[in-house]
């Protein structure tokens, strides 16, 4: 399986994300330039990483939401390759109108930067079936804009579909309904605050990432991979 | 014929702004204890050719990029263009 990190002016999580697909789960992974020429169709699957695109101008993803290479990311999507987007991965997404709802500054206004223990919802999901339902799991956050907000009538579809896959087991930030991370309706598209790519050995605190990697490696296996 | 553009983008009416609520707090303690319901946004002013669709248009950008129709409202005014 190959993964596609894109990397934007300002991605700060690309080496992470790189590193926990590569080096630990033993996948292929290239860093992808948001404007080189390239087509993501050669990739199975694509990495939005963590940082600070633009320098958060505008809001924060809202400029990367508007590349190009955005819209390749919109068409792999529609194909139902994995697409996973971290923290400013996560607003990107958002901003594109790939997930729904918005990142909104943390309600207490400070950057939170720790570790995070994390209930999975929703276990049944291409990015989360080797964990178990209501698992708790740790993974770093660091941000200042995480407070995921959505209208009420986006809430109810949201449950109605299953789409909340991570909840804050006590909410650092303001989320709506402690929410850490959702998927689209396809369940194809993952964006979380916390950082997977950051819990990948038990020398960063946390091993609990690995799993989520596992899970997209093995989902892939069962789909495209012959028996 | 140029003509200016201000967008005011606001967070939208019931959604928390935690800025405002600080900037709030701090003014009471400066001893203006009149001052309520402080709410945060930002100004965006640009430049453009007149043109007979130019409502629309504006209403394009702000809808495609500089506002978040999720949690923010805008509104624009347009004036001429005066230099100084």
């Amino acid at each position: 399986m190959k993964f596609a990190v894109i990397v934007f002016p300002g991605s700060n999580c690309d080496r992470d994300m790189h590193y926990a697909v590569k080096d630990v789960l033993g996948a292929e992974a290239e860093f992808v330039w948001y404007e080189d020429e390239c087509d993501l169709e050669k990739y199975d699957g694509i990495l939005i990483p963590g940082g600070f695109s633009y320098g958060d101008y505008l809001r924060s993803g809202a400029i990367a939401a508007t590349a190009e290479i955005m819209e390749q990311v919109k068409e792999q999507a529609e194909k139902g390759k994995p697409v996973l987007g971290v923290c400013n991965g996560f607003q990107i997404l958002t901003e594109a109108g790939l997930l729904p709802g918005a990142l909104m500054r943390n309600k207490d206004l400070s950057f939170i930067c720790r570790n995070q223990r994390l209930v999975v919802e929703n276990n049944e999901t291409m990015f989360t079936s080797q964990y178990g339902k209501g698992q708790i799991v740790q993974f770093p956050i660091a941000h200042g804009e995480g407070n995921y907000f959505c209208d009420e009538d986006t809430l109810a579809e949201l449950k109605r579909n299953n789409q909340i896959v991570f909840t804050y087991e006590s909410n650092p930030n303001g989320s709506v309904e402690n929410i850490a991370g959702i998927v689209n309706k396809e369940g194809n598209v993952l964006g979380m605050m916390p950082h997977p790519e950051r819990a990948v050995d038990k020398w960063l605190g946390s091993e609990d990432g690995i799993r989520l990697f596992q899970s997209i490696l093995e989902n892939w296996r069962k789909t495209y991979v012959a028996n | 014929m140029k003509k200016k553009v201000k967008v005011y983008v606001s967070l939208k009416q019931g959604v928390l702004d935690p800025q405002g609520k600080t900037i709030e707090s701090s003014l009471h303690s400066l001893g203006f204890k009149e001052a309520a319901n402080v709410r945060v946004g930002k100004v965006i002013e640009f430049e453009i050719a007149e043109s007979a669709d130019l409502e629309n248009q504006i209403h394009d950008m702000c809808k495609k990029l500089l506002a978040n129709p999720v949690m923010e409202d805008y509104r624009f005014e347009v004036e001429e263009v005066v230099r100084p």
